[in-house]
């Protein structure tokens, strides 16, 4: 080995809490790991998905306790804080699913640059959030 | 470059990338094909959306059948992804194991569930 190979840097013990904050993502990363957190925000609250799906389906009684854990609340869970979790499943999917039209766009076409990844990850960003916000409006009854 | 071959190989990791790594897209691509599908159901339908109408978008049977395939589509999905994220940052390897045996059990759970729900409509 180098003397130059000898002295390469190596980053061990990286502490979440003190190092982490201290790296400057780019827009493409900022993108990839609010990729990965989101899937497993949903992977998570997957039984509430079900349960969601059930009870919106299988009656119209069901259906009736659907809608009030929205208004009323779910057991001890207030009704806010059950479309809380709501939006929070909602931010997941429309970013899990945008950032994966963009790998889906990138593997298919090829479309592999610096500027690309970087405008593409700044159009995700916008996306998910607008929608969000626009759809989080419209689930707290703000129109 | 780590040993594909021979009495060497590396015997550990995700399939060697290939299959998984389709498995994930094309899963993805049925995903969002699913979301379109029922998207455009709900927005076409006129008037307030009560149960009736919400339940009767699923109780169709080329609807039941796309839904189905798209539950076992994202199990897999979502397989491929959360196992990704526990060879990453989990590296005991009892750790990972449960994590991996739990991630199963899960998936399969809601599985279930949701296949129940689905075919009793």
């Amino acid at each position: 080995m180098t003397e130059l190979a000898k002295k390469r840097p190596e980053f061990r013990n990286i502490n979440a809490f003190t190092d982490l904050p201290t790296y400057r993502l780019p827009a493409a990363g900022i993108v990839s790991i609010l990729h990965r957190i989101s899937g497993l925000i949903m992977f998570l609250l997957l039984p509430f998905i079900v349960w969601m799906f059930d009870s919106s389906v299988s009656s119209e009684i069901s259906f009736a306790k659907f809608t009030a854990a929205f208004n009323v609340g779910l057991g001890f869970v207030p009704g806010f804080l059950v479309k809380l979790v709501a939006l929070a499943i909602i931010w997941a999917y429309l970013h899990h699913l945008i950032a994966g039209l963009r790998h889906l766009y990138m593997d298919a076409c090829h479309a592999v640059s610096k500027e690309f990844g970087k405008s593409s990850a700044v159009v995700t960003l916008v996306l998910s959030l607008g929608l969000t916000a626009a759809l989080g409006a419209k689930l707290f009854g703000l129109y | 470059m780590s040993v594909n071959y021979g009495s060497k190989r590396v015997v550990v990791g995700a399939h060697y990338g290939l299959r998984d790594w389709l498995a994930q897209r094309v899963t993805a691509a049925l995903i969002v094909l699913f979301t379109v599908v029922v998207l455009a159901q709900v927005l076409l339908t006129s008037g307030e959306i009560g149960y009736d109408k919400w339940a009767g978008i699923f109780s169709t049977q080329w609807m039941k059948a796309l839904t189905f395939s798209v539950f076992i589509a994202l199990t897999l999905h979502v397989w491929v992804g959360v196992r990704d994220i526990w060879m990453d940052y989990v590296k005991p390897v009892a750790v990972r194991l449960f994590l991996q045996v739990f991630t199963m059990v899960w998936l399969v759970s809601c599985l279930g569930w949701a296949i129940q729900v689905l075919w009793r409509l």
